[in-house]
């Protein structure tokens, strides 16, 4: 055992003066090392690493396709569902103004009708009125002629005479008539 | 050989007994007898783990990428992990995309040499960190200076090389010879020796540490010595997961600084 120890302690060995037998063998062994990684190995892992890469990044480019019609799609129905509340609006605007022009009309119809009524209420009225006021002034002549008769005593039996003496006395009922109008309406 | 024997330590010494003494771990612990020679020339043990490490790093890759897939299996995912931890963690980091995609190769390979060489320290029956062997750091440190030297040249020419190489500054006036010295200096030999012996430095203290406790809590096993030889086990515990950490950060710090390296050459003036 000692006899190892002197042997150790006898060889004068610097540490930091390498041995070329182990400075061979250290730089074989790396280079056999490197030429399995450099030569076969990586690039072998790289082509797979790549070729993994180019799978993601074709996942990838396939989820932005999806993405990107999904995106059309959504913007498609939008602007549909616009395109329709557009029409929605249009469509229910048309119908407000239908609506207004057909009251409208309605209402000048009525109106017209009224004007119609009131206008043929008024002609019937007027027509009664001349129909009245003829027999009236006939059966007032008459009437007064009569009654003159009776006070007079003598038959005022000349005919011109009478129609003259009515017409004057009619004529000036009708001017007095005519001369105060407002009496004359509300007695319509 | 067992592990013994290289410890040099004497299985039946302990602490009380006359007739021997502690065996302090030194500079001794880091040489091997030769397992055989071939042709005079002697092939040890971190010889022997060098190339285990080589084995075990081309198989597990070949196991996770020899035949990727898109859908990657569990091997393969966790390749692909620590293939992105050094591809986008330290080679996009330092050189970008497009400059680094050439050089991811050669540093995922040295990464997980350096880190697999460095596991070594904790392994049972291994027990030893290649990397705390000064020759297995130079050789990889040697092979990143040649490529930065070369790739310094190719890119900047022989002037704009010798500029990048001496940080030629003529607004620095008359100190400018003084630097250019200094960086000549610290460019052609400070940094390669500093990057194989960071590392280096680290893997040894740290098996240095490991050992030291562990033949001690064997040396104290006797008498009152024992309630000693626990503090010393439990410190063995602590320092074992302290190197498993430190061996990680190790073998990305040598990557790191090859990265930087490598990004000083393409670089017009660092």
């Amino acid at each position: 055992m000692s006899a190892l120890v002197n042997m150790a302690a006898e060889v004068p060995e610097n540490p930091l003066v390498p041995p070329i037998p182990e400075l061979v063998i250290g730089l074989v062994a790396f280079f056999i090392v490197f030429g399995f990684l450099a030569k076969k190995l990586l690039p072998n892992v790289n082509k797979v690493l790549d070729e993994r890469r180019e799978k993601i990044e074709g996942g990838i480019e396939k989820a932005e396709a999806a993405q990107a019609e999904a995106q059309q799609v959504l913007e498609d129905y939008r602007s549909q569902l616009a395109d329709a509340r557009h029409e929605a609006a249009r469509l229910r605007q048309e119908a407000q103004e239908q609506g207004a022009t057909l009251i409208a009309e309605m209402r000048a119809e009525g109106q017209r009708q009224r004007e119609e009524i009131i206008a043929a209420g008024h002609a019937q009225i007027e027509a009664d009125r001349k129909q009245a006021a003829q027999s009236l002034r006939q059966d007032v002549g008459k009437l007064a002629t009569e009654l003159a008769g009776k006070l007079v005593g003598e038959s005022l039996e000349d005919h011109a005479r009478q129609s003259r003496t009515i017409d004057r006395f009619l004529d000036e009922l009708e001017a007095k008539a005519a001369s105060d109008p407002t009496k004359a309406e509300a007695g319509r | 050989m067992s592990a013994e024997t290289m410890l040099a330590l004497d299985t039946e010494c302990h602490l009380f007994i006359p007739g021997c003494g502690f065996e302090a771990p030194g500079l001794h612990s880091f040489v091997f007898e030769p397992l055989f020679t071939i042709g005079g020339y002697e092939f040890n043990k971190p010889m022997l783990l060098a190339l285990v490490s080589t084995v075990i790093i081309v198989a597990f890759f070949w196991a996770a990428f020899g035949r990727a897939k898109v859908v990657p299996g569990k091997l393969q995912m966790i390749g692909e992990a620590g293939y992105d931890f050094v591809r986008r963690g330290l080679v996009y980091d330092a050189l970008g995309k497009k400059e680094g995609e050439k050089f991811v190769p050669f540093m995922v390979a040295l990464f997980f040499f350096v880190w697999i060489m460095n596991l070594w320290s904790i392994i049972p029956v291994a027990q030893f960190p290649v990397t705390s062997v000064i020759a297995f750091p130079m050789g990889l440190a040697l092979v990143v200076y040649i490529t930065w030297l070369v790739l310094t040249f190719k890119r900047q020419g022989f002037v704009g090389g010798l500029k990048n190489l001496t940080g030629y500054d003529k607004s620095l006036g008359w100190v400018l010879p003084l630097i250019m010295f200094l960086e000549l200096l610290q460019h052609l030999i400070i940094r390669p020796f500093t990057h194989a012996v960071r590392l280096f430095a680290n893997m040894f203290a740290g098996h240095m540490l490991i050992l030291m406790f562990t033949v001690a809590s064997w040396y104290l096993l006797n008498g009152i010595g024992i309630a000693y030889a626990g503090v010393s086990f439990v410190m063995t515990i602590v320092m074992t997961a302290f190197e498993l950490f430190i061996q990680a950060i190790q073998a990305y710090i040598f990557v790191l600084l090859a990265c930087n390296y490598i990004q000083g050459a393409l670089a017009e003036h660092h």
